[in-house]
């Protein structure tokens, strides 16, 4: 089943086009790579799809679940199980990251039509989530991502993702800056969260990260459309031959194919 | 004409021969100090941002007999649901020794009401000795109408770990009325205590409160001062505190205002003696067409002082907030360290605030800072929190919250921290 069709999307950034014209079909249980050069537009699709307001649709549209995404505010989207980690995690002074985390939980759940958990239930589901990505409890007491090193803020990320429990969840350059040991504990992460009905996608400008995550599906980003899909071995093929080998041969293969 | 108003309602007053001959004469020389000086207008520079036409425009009723039906149900709001404070509450502006709970204070440690401190000892000579009546008009105004207020003296070395309550509480019948309290605070060499002093209201009328604390720290003492102004939505406030501090003392005060149509708070404090320090922390959460001005004035008049001041205000609607900081630096008084911080969160396009920190130094060798900022909800974190399922509304709380989070940590009183933290959350629904 279809988790996530995106068809012919256009968005723009200060007046600039960046997408111009994405397609792309995720199915459950999948884990999509999204790869591509610096200024792509990997990153503004990651933004788009959980509705940054930054970003605009000029054209297109994305059905998520059987609804129409786009028309969604960001909150219904994660409500909905669509999650972004962010590539820049925002730090918030004065707000801890346990309240955070429940916060969001809850609203989930309330979403859901499930019930609120207080303080004391939400520590026991903690103690688990902390576990998958080896951080301590310790981090649950600071501001949300404040003064927190860059892997401390990307492990974070994956915290709420398992917290969280998304049926898309969307790793926006996740690896960048991570030396390989944290690499291996966020990948670890993510695949420990793999789910026959969830789907991930990937969005990264190294091949590094997916050794760790193997994709079903690679698609080159180039220049706002998708100018190339493929299986696994097509990223080895990036990392080898480099963008410029894609960029030229872009047109018939714009568009992916739905998987 | 409200000026006739104000000699007709001195003249009950003055007539009052039950008070002592010192009270009497303040009270004669205050009044005439503010016929002579009259409301403050705009053109006063201290004034500038805050016109206090409201205030001076209408005629208002001095309470001078005891009034009121307040019950001490009604005050636990007011105390945050702590239970185990020494409290002495005045209702309408006067005593109310029902509503007051002293029996527990600790040895040394004396709380009473002015009304009946001022005919012993030397309470009435102390009025107006750290708080002069010459150059403030509502100064002035409070010396010549002041009716009660607590007086509060920790003795030497004395140490009170729980808080003592001052509690002015209006109700309907201090409608269109005015109360002019006035509070004593006088902690001596090297005792430490806490001080709530709150301004809070049962009812929704149109009133007006005029207090002025008079505090004095000995040598080595330390004062944690909380002004709470909770006043009814369309009162009006002037609060003035000023503070005398001797060698190696510390006055720690916080002052919040969430309440009055118009509100001004002043601070002042002169450290003098070496060694003192003064911590003023303020946060004001203002809406609809609320104005609230935070007036602080330090005098460093010894060497190695030192001054902290981190003021917060949240302002919605169109509302409008004030603060102005002067730290004078004496010639004398080297190695004095000060920094000035204000910091301003705009909830709506139409709230506006005017910032003003003023140094003057005339020392050569300080460290002193100061710093204002306005800003509005960072849009980065409030798509952060969206994109988490944080609906716009508690994305928007959460944020404000943490904007005076900082501020609202120095609380050290618990039940007044979690309140406030509930109040700050919770107030900008």
């Amino acid at each position: 089943m279809s988790l996530l069709v995106i068809s012919e999307l256009h968005a723009q950034v200060n007046d600039k086009p960046i997408l111009k014209g994405v397609s792309l079909t995720v199915e459950v249980g999948s884990v999509h790579a999204i790869m591509g050069p610096n200024g792509s537009g990997k990153s503004t699709l990651a933004q788009v799809l959980a509705g940054n307001p930054a970003y605009e649709v000029t054209g297109g549209s994305v059905t998520y679940d059987g609804k129409d995404l786009l028309a969604m505010p960001p909150e219904e989207r994660a409500q909905a199980g669509l999650f972004m980690a962010f590539q820049y995690p925002v730090e918030i002074p004065g707000v801890s990251n346990a309240y955070f985390l429940r916060a969001a939980y809850n609203e989930i759940r309330k979403a859901r039509g499930e019930e609120e958990v207080d303080p004391l239930e939400f520590a026991d589901i903690m103690e688990e989530k902390l576990a998958l990505v080896d951080m301590e409890s310790s981090m649950l007491t600071r501001s949300v991502n404040t003064g927190f090193s860059g892997g401390e803020k990307k492990r974070n990320e994956i915290l709420q993702m398992a917290v969280l429990e998304p049926r898309l969840g969307i790793l926006d350059e996740t690896d960048s800056g991570l030396d390989i040991d944290a690499l291996r504990v966020v990948a670890d992460g993510v695949n420990k969260l793999k789910r026959p009905d969830n789907a991930t996608i990937v969005v990264t400008h190294y091949q590094r990260l997916l050794n760790y995550i193997i994709p079903d599906f690679v698609h080159v980003l180039v220049s706002g459309r998708i100018a190339k899909s493929g299986g696994k071995e097509l990223a080895f093929e990036l990392e080898e031959k480099g963008y410029d080998w894609v960029s030229g041969s872009g047109g018939e293969l714009a568009g992916a194919r739905a998987s | 004409m409200v000026a006739d108003a104000y000699a007709a309602a001195f003249e009950g007053v003055a007539a009052d021969r039950a008070v002592p001959t010192a009270v009497r004469a303040l009270r004669r020389a205050a009044f005439d100090r503010f016929a002579a000086l009259g409301f403050p207008t705009p053109k006063n520079e201290d004034w500038h941002y805050t016109s206090v036409a409201p205030i001076a425009d209408q005629e208002f009723a001095l309470l001078v007999s005891r009034t009121g039906d307040v019950g001490r149900d009604d005050l636990s709001p007011f105390n945050f649901g702590a239970t185990d404070w020494h409290t002495i509450a005045f209702v309408n502006g006067r005593f109310a020794p029902e509503l007051s709970d002293l029996k527990k204070l600790p040895a040394g440690v004396e709380v009473s009401d002015l009304a009946t401190a001022w005919a012993s000892g030397d309470v009435a000579d102390r009025l107006g000795s750290v708080a002069s009546h010459q150059s403030h008009a509502f100064t002035a105004l409070n010396a010549a109408f002041a009716q009660d207020g607590a007086v509060v003296r920790i003795a030497r070395n004395v140490e009170v770990t729980r808080p003592i309550h001052i509690l002015f509480v209006t109700d309907a019948a201090a409608a269109r009325a005015m109360t002019h309290p006035r509070n004593l605070v006088i902690v001596e060499r090297n005792a430490t205590a806490t001080v709530i002093e709150t301004y809070a209201s049962a009812t929704d009328s149109v009133y007006f409160t005029n207090a002025v604390t008079e505090i004095t720290l000995g040598d080595g003492a330390l004062l944690r001062h909380y002004k709470m102004q909770r006043e009814a939505p369309r009162a009006y406030h002037v609060g003035t505190i000023e503070v005398e501090q001797r060698r190696d003392s510390h006055y720690v005060s916080f002052s919040l205002a969430t309440g009055a149509e118009l509100s001004r708070t002043n601070v002042c404090t002169t450290l003098d003696g070496e060694g003192s320090g003064v911590t003023l922390n303020g946060l004001y959460m203002l809406d609809g067409e609320q104005h609230c001005d935070h007036q602080t004035e330090i005098v460093h008049a010894q060497p190695n002082t030192f001054s902290r001041q981190l003021y917060k205000g949240i302002l919605d609607g169109r509302s409008h907030g004030v603060f102005n900081g002067k730290v004078y630096v004496r010639p004398i008084a080297q190695k004095t360290d000060g920094k000035q911080t204000n910091n301003t969160l705009l909830l709506s396009d139409t709230a506006h605030v005017d910032t003003k920190p003023q140094l003057e130094i005339f020392a050569d060798d300080v460290k002193c800072t100061h710093g204002a900022t306005v800003g509005q909800i960072d849009q980065a974190a409030l798509f952060y929190l969206k994109s988490r399922g944080i609906d716009n509304a508690l994305a928007r709380r959460l944020l404000t919250y943490a904007f005076a989070a900082d501020v609202l940590e120095t609380i050290e009183v618990d039940a007044v921290r979690e309140g406030l933290e509930r109040t700050t959350l919770e107030r900008f629904v």
